[in-house]
Formats: C-alpha cells, sequence, structure tokens
C-alpha cells in the first residue's frame, strides 16, 4: 500500500470516529451509551493484542494479565489517593515494566513461538490464581484488601486530573474513552510509518534477515510487547473505573481468548478489522445473552473455529482481497 | 515422622496427577505436534462419562477405566476427522482452532447439565497415618498412573502399532510410501491421545468433583511438563513430573498451595529459560 492510501485510511477512520464519537450522546439514551463504553473500552484492549500479536507476530496469549493489573493498579491506587489520576498512571507503569520483565526472559532466551504462547498464558494464570486466592486481611496492597475472589467492589469513577471532586459522567466517559481509541489508534499507525514500525513489520515477515541487517529483533520485539502492555494496561483502568469494580475474572482465559477472537475475526496485521470485531461481537454477544438461547461461551469458540478453518486471514484482508480482485477484474476488461 | 509419610505421598501423588494428566499430551504434542488446548475439556467430558453412567448404575471401575477413555477417544475421533486434519503443520492454527473446541465443549456441556459442581462418591476407603487420613482412592491413582505410563511406553516401544506411528510422524511421506495409511495412523493417533485425556479425567473425577470448567486447573501444568520434558515425550514428562510436583507439594506444605502453584510456574518459567529445548532437548525427536 502507498503511503498516500495509508495517510486516506488514518484519516478517513479517525474523522469517521469522531464524528460518530460526538453525535453518539445525542442519539442514544443513557444506558446504550454506557453499554456501548465498555464495548470500546474492549477494543482498545483488542487493540493491543492487534498490535503485538498481528502487527509485531509475538504469539502473546495473555494480554490480560496486563489488562488485569492495569485494572488492580488503578483500583489500588484510586482508593488509596482518593484520586484516579494516579490510578490511570499506575496502569500504565505497572503493566509497562511488568512486561519489560516478563519480556526480557522471552525474548532474550530466544524462546520460539509455542512456548512464548503457552508462558504467557501460564503468567496469565498464575495471576489469576494469585487474585483469587487474595482474600483476608493478609492481603492488602496500599492498605486496600484484595478481597480475593470478591475483587475490590466501590471503585471511584474517573475524574479531572488533580480534582477528585469533579467526577465524569456517562457521556464524558464516553468521550474520554473514545477519544483515547482513537489517539492509540492513530498513534501507532503513525508508528508504523516510522523505521521502528517497519522494523517490528520485518521481524514479524523475517527476524533472520532483519537480524542479519544489523537490528537486534530482541530489543524491537521487547518494545512492541511493552507497548502492547501499556495499551492494555489503560484499557484495564478504564474496565475498572467504567463498572466500578473489579475482580480476578479480568485475568481469566476467557478475557485473553475474547481479544484473540476479535483480532483473528477483524483480521490478523490490521488495526481497524479487530477494533470493529470487537465491536461487532460483543453486540453480537450481548444479544444473544438477552435472547438466552445461546451460551455467550459457545459462540465465542464457534467464531473462533469457523474462522481459523475458513477464514484465516480475518475479515479486513478477506474483504481488501475481494476489493483488488474486482478492481483487477474490471482493469482488464 | 508422620508428616514426612505424608509429604512423600503427596509427592508421590502429585507426579500421579501430573504424569497421569500430562499422558495425552506427550503423545498428541509429543508425537502429532497439535498443541490442544482442548486437552482439558477432553478431560472434562472423562469426568462427565463417569458420572453420567454411574448415575445409570454402572460399577464405578468399569466406568473410570473403559467408559470414560472409549467415549473421549471416539468424540477425539470426531474432533481429528472434522477439524484437525485440515491443520496439520499450521501448529498456531491448531492452537487456536482447540481453543475453538474447547469453549465449544465447555458450552455444550454447561447447556446440557448445568454449571454446577457433581460430586462422585470416592469409592474404597481410607486409612490414617498418624493425625492424617489418606483415601485408598489416592493410592489407586499413583498406581493407575505408572500402570498407564509403563503400557503407553511398552506400546511404543513393543508393538507393531507403535513403530508404525513413531515412523510415520517422523517421515510421513517415506511411511505412506511404504505402504502405510496415513489419515489412519493420524486418526487412531489422536483417538489414543484423546482416550488417555479420557482415562485421566475419569480417574481424577472422584476427586476434584464434576463441573464444565474443572479441565483449566490442569491444561497449563500438563502444558509444562510436555514442554519442559521435550522431545522424547514418554521419558520426558516422567521428568518434568518428578521435578515440578515436589516443588509444588512442598511450597503447598510450607505456605499455602497458591504459593506451591506459584512456586512450580515459575520453576517452570526458569527451566524453559534454561533448557529452551527442554530437558530431553538433546534426544532425537520421536524417542521414548
Amino acid at each position: 500500500m502507498t503511503k498516500r492510501n495509508d495517510l486516506t485510511e488514518t484519516v478517513g477512520v479517525v474523522g469517521a470516529s469522531l464524528i460518530a464519537m460526538i453525535l453518539a450522546p445525542f442519539f442514544m439514551d443513557q444506558f446504550g451509551l454506557f453499554q456501548f463504553t465498555v464495548y470500546i473500552v474492549i477494543a482498545l484492549f483488542a487493540l493491543s493484542q492487534a498490535f503485538v500479536w498481528g502487527i509485531g507476530g509475538i504469539v502473546s496469549f495473555g494480554q490480560a494479565m496486563f489488562f488485569g493489573i492495569g485494572g488492580y493498579a488503578y483500583a489500588i491506587l484510586s482508593i488509596h489517593f482518593g484520586d484516579s489520576t494516579y490510578g490511570v498512571i499506575g496502569s500504565l507503569v505497572f503493566p509497562g515494566i511488568f512486561a519489560a520483565v516478563l519480556g526480557y526472559f522471552i525474548f532474550y532466551g530466544r524462546i520460539s513461538d509455542i512456548y512464548v504462547g503457552v508462558i504467557t498464558m501460564a503468567v496469565s494464570l498464575m495471576f489469576l490464581l494469585f487474585f483469587n486466592a487474595s482474600s483476608g486481611d493478609g492481603y492488602a496492597i496500599l492498605g486496600v484488601p484484595l478481597g480475593g475472589y470478591n475483587g475490590i467492589p466501590a471503585l471511584p469513577p474517573l475524574n479531572i486530573p488533580g480534582n477528585p471532586a469533579s467526577t465524569l459522567g456517562y457521556s464524558a466517559m464516553w468521550y474520554v474513552v473514545m477519544s483515547s481509541l482513537l489517539l492509540v489508534y492513530a498513534l501507532l499507525r503513525w508508528m508504523l510509518t516510522r523505521r521502528f514500525g517497519k522494523v517490528v513489520v520485518a521481524i514479524r515477515e523475517n527476524e533472520e534477515r532483519v537480524g542479519m541487517l544489523g537490528y537486534d529483533p530482541r530489543r524491537y520485539k521487547l518494545a512492541t510487547f511493552v507497548i502492547g502492555a501499556l495499551i492494555a494496561g489503560l484499557a484495564g483502568s478504564f474496565y475498572a473505573s467504567w463498572g466500578g469494580f473489579i475482580s480476578p475474572t479480568v485475568f481469566s482465559l476467557t478475557m485473553s481468548v475474547q481479544v484473540i477472537v476479535y483480532v483473528l475475526v477483524g483480521g490478523l496485521g490490521t488495526l481497524v478489522g479487530p477494533i470493529l470485531a470487537a465491536i461487532a461481537l460483543q453486540m453480537l454477544v450481548s444479544y444473544a445473552g438477552t435472547q438466552a438461547a445461546v451460551d455467550p461461551t459457545f459462540l465465542l469458540g464457534t467464531v473462533l473455529l469457523l474462522f481459523v478453518l475458513l477464514i484465516p486471514k480475518g475479515f479486513m484482508p478477506a474483504i481488501m482481497d475481494l476489493y483488488t480482485r474486482a478492481k483487477q477484474g474490471r482493469a482488464q476488461n | 515422622m508422620n508428616t514426612a509419610i505424608i509429604i512423600l505421598f503427596n509427592i508421590f501423588l502429585g507426579i500421579g496427577v501430573l504424569v497421569l494428566t500430562t499422558m495425552s499430551l506427550a503423545v498428541i504434542y509429543g508425537f502429532m505436534r497439535i498443541i490442544n488446548l482442548a486437552h482439558g475439556e477432553f478431560m472434562m467430558l472423562g469426568a462427565y462419562s463417569v458420572w453420567f453412567s454411574t448415575s445409570l448404575g454402572v460399577n464405578i471401575w468399569i466406568a473410570i477405566l473403559i467408559i470414560a477413555p472409549l467415549v473421549v477417544a471416539i468424540i477425539g475421533v470426531i474432533i481429528e476427522r472434522t477439524i484437525i486434519r485440515f491443520l496439520y503443520g499450521r501448529i498456531i492454527d491448531t492452537m487456536l482452532a482447540t481453543w475453538g473446541v474447547s469453549l465449544l465443549l465447555i458450552g455444550t456441556v454447561t447447556a446440557l447439565f448445568g454449571n454446577h459442581v457433581r460430586g462422585l462418591s470416592t469409592p474404597l476407603g481410607s486409612f490414617s497415618i498418624g493425625d492424617y487420613g489418606v483415601s485408598y482412592y489416592s493410592l489407586a491413582l499413583v498406581v493407575i498412573s505408572f500402570v498407564a505410563l509403563f503400557g503407553l511406553w511398552a506400546v511404543f516401544r513393543f508393538t507393531r502399532f507403535g513403530l508404525i506411528v513413531r515412523a510415520t510422524m517422523l517421515r510421513p511421506e517415506m511411511a505412506a510410501a511404504l505402504g502405510i495409511n496415513r489419515d489412519r495412523v493420524y486418526v487412531m493417533t489422536f483417538a489414543l491421545g484423546a482416550g488417555l485425556a479420557g482415562l485421566a479425567g475419569g480417574v481424577i473425577a472422584p476427586l476434584a468433583g464434576v463441573f464444565p470448567s474443572m479441565g483449566m486447573v490442569y491444561i497449563i501444568k500438563a502444558f509444562i511438563a510436555v514442554l519442559i520434558g521435550g522431545p522424547a515425550a514418554i521419558t520426558g514428562i516422567t521428568i518434568a513430573s518428578s521435578l515440578l510436583a515436589p516443588v509444588s507439594v512442598v511450597g503447598s506444605f510450607l505456605a499455602s498451595s497458591v504459593v506451591g502453584e506459584i512456586a512450580l510456574l515459575t520453576l517452570a518459567i526458569v527451566l524453559i529459560r534454561l533448557l529452551p529445548m527442554g530437558i530431553t532437548g538433546r534426544w532425537p525427536r520421536l524417542s521414548l
């Protein structure tokens, strides 16, 4: 794709979403907006998986751990300081640091893809086990009891930085979440046009060759992993403040597989695809939930299976293929 | 003294459980190179077959040792024919597809039998060592695991079937050229692996309780044991289990079961960092 095409796409996507963002509160009732906010939060989480796995080619099957660390950091710091600003900062710092340490072990050990998948999965399970067992007075961080299986309730909502008294309402929360998604998306797109992004994509295609050209793939993969963790952490903090509640289920395998499905359905290697897939599939799952006809787990599994078997490239690339083929067909006539 | 005996017994029990829950992966991953993330759900199906057939009045030992492996092996054949066979050689895709199968099975079983724990009464009684009660059933579990492990090894070491499987996995084209039906070998190997998972689920069922997501507890540890074990799958899981289980048991004894689990997983990550090819990394692939 040419540079101009890239730019048009980014500007188009961001512009259209900006309009949707501004107009949405006028067209949706409060509950609809509230519901849609969490879809966008999870779309942001899916974006981290899309970047790490789709763009960077790192088989991370445990992005939920960064989401969860971000959520718990938000919960603990916001309650402790009484100001959600610290919580949001913490939800970037802690997942980032943890990803750097874990990523060091993974990438500097030159561990192969399958091991990366299993290790990331195992570590997020470790968090699930730990937080599930963290009930009782012995388990408190900064004076905030972790609450074990039941999690931490009554989290403060987002507030204007430095002013804990003025908390954000439903539509303000919507604007914050939506503009964060757009900002992260635009930043990632911009990054992909720079040298760093090009090296990251090149490593996905052929790590050895990139190494031969004098780049250190380990460093770039580590950086990709950390950036993905920052995004997931931010999404985690929004998730916690949205529901006012956090529990160990954020670390569960279902949480990780959910975003894997969105990326797979939306298309590996694209960023818009997973975002759209995340929103569409969540609407589908919640619709199925209200119908009580299909179990959401069952639905998620079916979608995953169908896509791996029938459309392994995902929706966006499949549609693009059709489009180019149609265009070529017309050119030949 | 009694405490020491109990810890020793728990270590053996831990090794037994780990070996039992890992053998299926030793076959499916070790031989076939398929990451079966539905492993835990195969076990769950085994456990449900035991619960279902005993509730119909079948003897529990027949249910555990015959019905559970058989049912899951048949389900394995269906899954291999409809899904897995399209994905050989695409290791990440098999991982994703079997994850889909896993969710599908959890969803189906939840819809059919509900999302609550079904208890099974433990057969046999118990005896006591000092203040601790130990059930004979956990002794039986250890025995069953080691018999099954030895049986699996013997099948691959001494039988014609074992030789054909290993040959086919090593050089599929050559095996096909010699007149071996490749598809049949794949499906039979997968069925064997699935059957072992069914057996594991059946044996665990009276101890762990039967519920749709019961497999999740075992799957990560089983994978870690297989990966740490390395290319010689059967020896590998035996050594890996013997290393990991004691750490977990001692950790549980000194602090809590969570500390034990975390110690196990930490040791596993360090081991993978130190020996990325696994403990038997220098052995040729498909040795036993």
